[in-house]
């Protein structure tokens, strides 16, 4: 594959998806087209082979399909149209996305859409530690388990997990909500359970129906920032 | 020094007897009066002294080294009229687009918080006017910023406040920090003083809080995860912007390397006297190495590797003559960055403050406590009142001189060196004063060719 011009995607956008077979174009081809991709095309990536930084950077309306599994970053940056990916995905899934939507279908890695500002990323599967460390206002569905230190200094969104949570949940968190179906290991520095109110039952259910779930949000236990840590403070020290 | 929530009495400095030496009174050189401070104000407070500026202990620096002008192995250039050159490319390894600057002096990262809006458009008409560039900070991009600054390197932490793909692509570079001199392995601060609507809303923050930024990046660790980290950003940008890696002088000779390895275009290199608008006094004292010793390694490394030159190498912390930028430059930098030196050059420690200084327990030429947003001068602050003292004209038109008595300084040493580009300055042209500069610059003791741990003897 030498270049994937736009012109050309948008002359095949009309009978179906823009296919581009990973095994022999550069990832560089791929990307460089996805910018210069218009809105409302369709994308299908073939043999993805766990390459990383694929599809990263996307900044117009379109919807695209990764066929198998993802190395690094993922989606990098997303800013809008729809990402899905049909496998695994590795570290920083969608990290700093901006809004749209990613989709693993398979379990992410590490800081699954780590500092992301807005959007939504569902992961089916699991996702590793660190998952939505130092969010910033994007919301996470996770359909399994969650690894130690996930949501760590969390500024805000709202982090859904089906299944359970590992160790320092939400450490040092600021105003994000964390939602948990299961158990959690420990929660980490001034995070702690707080009531599930009707408001908050309201935005679970929503999220998990963006998510295409069906779980119960009265199933779920609701978490959160004591806000104990947002000064400095002699009583603290062993918290710092 | 103020921490929030924690009342600190107002102390006069206590005047010292103007006939010390006639009463027979020694001060102690291990508890001498700035320590004794030290120890009452923990013992009062029960929390660590946080304060901006950089490392105030003396260390080796440019101070301890000379040049060798040219004579009768060597011609001089003619001042005024033989040229000099000052120009510098950088970032033209792998970005399409380096960046290409008048002057090697660049405006070191800084961000809108700890600095005030004026502050920052005022650092960007200065470093425009003489064609240099300036530096984001933690807190992300301003539009004030964009809009003066002609090159704009785009500053990406740890924390990710306000990162986002749309000012990415404004960036005309874009730095990793890995770390700071002044705190090498320490995060962000800045004090609820600072923390504003407009801040707090730039940073998806609560106003008013004390916030204590990441240390580590949230999405990779080590060299190999950074190499992909910067294939990621390459690929949003497109390949166009030059990717530069900016590290506290810990371990320069290994980070050096591994930047290289990891696919920098450029390495900022921060010695321990670099400046920072917060961090713990203890941290700032205590850690990092000074810039004097960095620089010889960064540049080994490299050389071992073939790089010199071709990744660029900007050496900050604690560059404030021409003299100093061409020291720098002759040990191999390609550029420099300077901090503290420019808010000077803006107002900062001005003594038409010298009233105010006393007031908030300090006095112009000592005033630190950046962190507390009550700068007289208006820069260090997000006081509206404070912020309006500052012209950001006037103080840009203050750096834009400053920046070019900076660069003519440099020229006028690298002509009597002989030399029609900074660049060509080199370690030969130099000497150290110092057994110790001259270990650590290594460069010959003046008068001698020995450089202890390379070569000769007494
Ligand atoms: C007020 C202030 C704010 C700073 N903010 C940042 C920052 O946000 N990010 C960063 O990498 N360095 C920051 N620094 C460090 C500078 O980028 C630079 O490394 C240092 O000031 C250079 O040393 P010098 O002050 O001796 O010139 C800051 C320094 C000061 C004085």
């Amino acid at each position: 594959m030498v270049t994937l011009t736009a012109p050309e995607a948008t002359a095949r956008a009309l009978d179906g998806p823009t296919v581009v077979d990973l095994a022999g174009a550069p990832v560089r081809d791929l990307n460089q087209a996805l910018h210069q991709a218009a809105d409302g095309q369709s994308w299908t990536i073939t043999n993805p082979g766990g390459k990383h930084s694929l599809a990263v950077g996307i900044n117009s309306d379109v919807s695209v399909t990764i066929e198998g599994h993802a190395g690094y970053y993922a989606a990098g940056m997303h800013q809008k149209g729809t990402v899905k990916i049909t496998g695994n995905a590795g570290v920083g899934l969608a990290e700093n996305i901006m809004s749209g939507t990613v989709h693993v279908e398979g379990d992410a890695s590490q800081s699954a859409a780590a500092t992301g500002h807005g959007g939504l990323v569902v992961i089916d599967g699991n996702a590793g530690a660190r998952c939505g460390i130092s969010m910033k206002g994007v919301d996470i569905v996770v359909g399994g388990n969650i690894g130690h230190m996930s949501a760590f200094m969390a500024q805000a969104g709202r982090l859904v997990v089906c299944g359970d949570a590992g160790d320092a949940l939400g450490d040092s968190i600021y105003e994000a909500r964390i939602y948990v179906k299961g158990s959690v290991a420990s929660l980490g520095a001034d995070c702690i359970e707080k009531p599930l109110k009707a408001e908050h039952l309201a935005e679970l259910a929503d999220l998990l129906a963006a998510a295409g779930r069906t779980d119960n949000p009265a199933d779920f236990k609701r978490y959160g920032s004591a806000r104990n840590l947002y000064h400095f403070h002699v009583d603290n020290s062993t918290a710092y | 020094m103020t921490i929030t929530s924690i009342p600190v009495p107002a102390q006069a400095p206590a005047a010292a007897p103007a006939n010390i030496a006639e009463l027979g009174l020694r001060e102690s050189a291990t508890f001498d009066r700035a320590t004794i401070a030290d120890i009452q104000r923990a013992a009062a407070t029960g929390v660590y002294d946080i304060r901006g500026w950089g490392a105030k202990r003396k260390v080796p620096h440019f101070d301890d080294l000379l040049f060798l002008g040219a004579s009768m192995s060597r011609y001089p250039l003619e001042g005024y009229r033989e040229k000099c050159d000052t120009d510098v490319v950088l970032g033209d390894r792998y970005a399409s687009r380096p960046l290409h600057l008048a002057t090697p002096v660049t405006i070191a990262g800084m961000s809108f918080g700890a600095l005030s809006a004026n502050a920052k458009e005022a650092l960007g008409r200065g470093a425009s006017e003489v064609g240099t560039s300036t530096t984001t900070g933690d807190g992300g991009m301003t539009p004030e910023e964009r809009g003066q600054s002609k090159h704009l390197v785009y500053q990406y932490l740890p924390s990710r406040y306000g990162m986002n793909p749309d000012d990415l692509r404004k960036a005309d570079a874009i730095e990793i920090v890995l770390g700071q001199g002044a705190k090498p392995g320490g995060g962000g601060m800045l004090l609820g003083q600072k923390i504003t609507e407009r801040v707090a809303g730039m940073r998806t923050l609560p106003v008013g809080i004390d916030q204590r930024s990441a240390s580590r990046h949230p999405d990779w660790t080590g060299p190999d995860d950074l190499e992909i980290k910067i294939g990621e950003l390459r690929e949003i940008t497109d390949w166009k912007t030059p990717i530069y890696v900016k590290i506290g002088a810990s371990r320069p000779y290994y980070d050096t390397a591994l930047a290289v390895k990891s696919g920098a275009d450029v390495v900022v290199l921060d010695g321990m006297q670099g400046g920072t608008a917060a961090t713990q006094q203890v941290f700032i004292e205590n850690v990092g190495i000074p810039t004097l010793a960095a620089i010889p390694q960064a540049v080994q490394a490299l050389q071992e590797l073939g790089m010199h030159r071709k990744v660029q190498l900007i050496v900050s912390g604690g560059i404030r003559t021409g003299a100093d930028v061409a020291k720098a430059m002759a040990l191999g930098a390609d550029a420099v960055a300077i901090g503290t030196a420019a808010l000077i050059a803006l107002g900062d420690n001005d003594p038409r403050y010298a009233a105010e200084y006393s007031a908030l327990g300090s006095a112009a030429g000592f005033y630190d406590d950046f962190q507390d947003g009550r700068d007289p001068a208006g820069i260090t602050t997000q006081d509206p009142e404070l912020s309006s003292r500052l012209d950001p004209v006037a103080a840009g038109r203050r750096l834009a001189n400053y920046l070019r008595v900076l660069t003519m300084e440099a020229q006028t040493i690298a002509r009597a060196c002989g030399k029609s580009h900074l660049h060509n300055l080199e370690p030969e042209d130099l000497v150290a004063l110092t057994i110790e500069a001259s270990a650590m610059a290594r460069v010959p003791l003046a008068g001698t060719s020995w450089i202890p741990g390379v070569r000769g003897s007494f």
